[in-house]
């Protein structure tokens, strides 16, 4: 057994069992922990499909950025757990069976000749010189330019959206107003009094 | 060496699971959506196992876009949890009964 084959099999493991406790543990917290354990044995898979790119994004943008977004907003909600847990194993019958239905399934068409080694055998891995990185950059920026600008507004409106639906204005918070600050002017804050000199009373 | 189908079924166990989640915790919108971004991980194997084998570095670039969707999709969701949370006290949705649906 080489090594891509052990590391292949070893995070695979760890991931379905990640996958397994997201979805039944009683902590949300917890959960959001275990998604972010399966989501970095996710980018080791992907490193042995020669993604390297795309495993450092997983785990630089995802478990970096929308993980820890997860974990702020579990911890910010106050949630009561026992309720929400009312019912957990109700549909767990239903639900296991659809789901060992498809992976029966699955598992029946993907055990096909179609993908075994002979009819779709592993390609040569790359050598030293080869850069995942420049390959799907210059496919990035000349095929898909449009696409990928396409994603770019997408995460513009996306943060546009989240900042508009959060926001919200209290009235009884105190906040300065810089455009009022800035729009001010001298007449506003001083008053010139033209008057006659005075003496000082012990002087007189 | 590692065939195809490995990386396939790895997938499909991982796709199921996530549809099991949704099944279980239908009344944790917060797990809903954990399940939901486990489910886009499990469709990216996929593409990545086809773009190796293949040697189409397309399916990369897709796998490209479904992250990026991903993550604008998280975040508009978390940005309801949270409007929904102040507005109602609970993320329960069985308490978000207010249309009748």
């Amino acid at each position: 057994m080489s090594f891509t084959q052990l590391a292949f099999y070893f995070f695979a493991a760890i991931m379905v069992f990640a996958a397994a406790m997201v979805i039944t543990i009683r902590n949300p917290v917890k959960a959001a922990l275990f998604l972010v354990l399966a989501f970095v044995s996710g980018a080791c898979v992907w490193m042995t499909l020669e993604a390297e790119f795309l495993a450092i994004v997983l785990v630089l943008v995802y478990v970096g950025a929308v993980m820890v977004l997860f974990l702020f907003v579990v911890m910010m909600l106050d949630v009561n757990l026992t309720r929400l847990r009312e019912g957990f194993g109700e549909y767990l019958p239903i639900g296991g069976l659809v789901a060992l239905l498809m992976v029966v399934e699955m598992v029946i068409v993907l055990s096909a000749d179609s993908f075994d080694q002979q009819n779709m055998p592993r390609p040569e891995p790359h050598g030293e010189d080869y850069s995942n990185t420049k390959e799907l950059g210059r496919l990035l920026y000349t095929f898909y330019v449009y696409p990928f600008e396409i994603a770019a507004l997408i995460l513009l409106v996306a943060i546009i959206a989240a900042i508009a639906l959060t926001l919200r204005k209290r009235p009884e918070t105190k906040y300065q107003n810089p455009a009022e600050q800035v729009a001010v002017q001298r007449e506003d804050r001083i008053r010139l009094v033209k008057m006659a000199a005075e003496r000082r009373k012990d002087e007189q | 060496m590692i065939p195809l189908s490995h990386y396939l079924i790895l997938g499909a166990i991982m796709f199921c699971l996530s549809v099991i989640g949704i099944f279980l915790n239908r009344k944790n919108v917060v797990i809903l959506l954990m399940a939901i971004e486990l489910l886009l991980l499990a469709i990216n194997i996929n593409f990545l196992a086809f773009s190796h084998y293949l040697q189409d570095t397309a399916g990369q670039v897709f796998v490209f876009f479904i992250l990026t969707v991903a993550a604008a999709e998280s975040a508009i969701g978390l940005a309801i949890l949270i409007v929904l949370f102040r507005n109602r006290h609970t993320i329960n949705v069985e308490d978000l009964d207010t249309l009748k649906g």
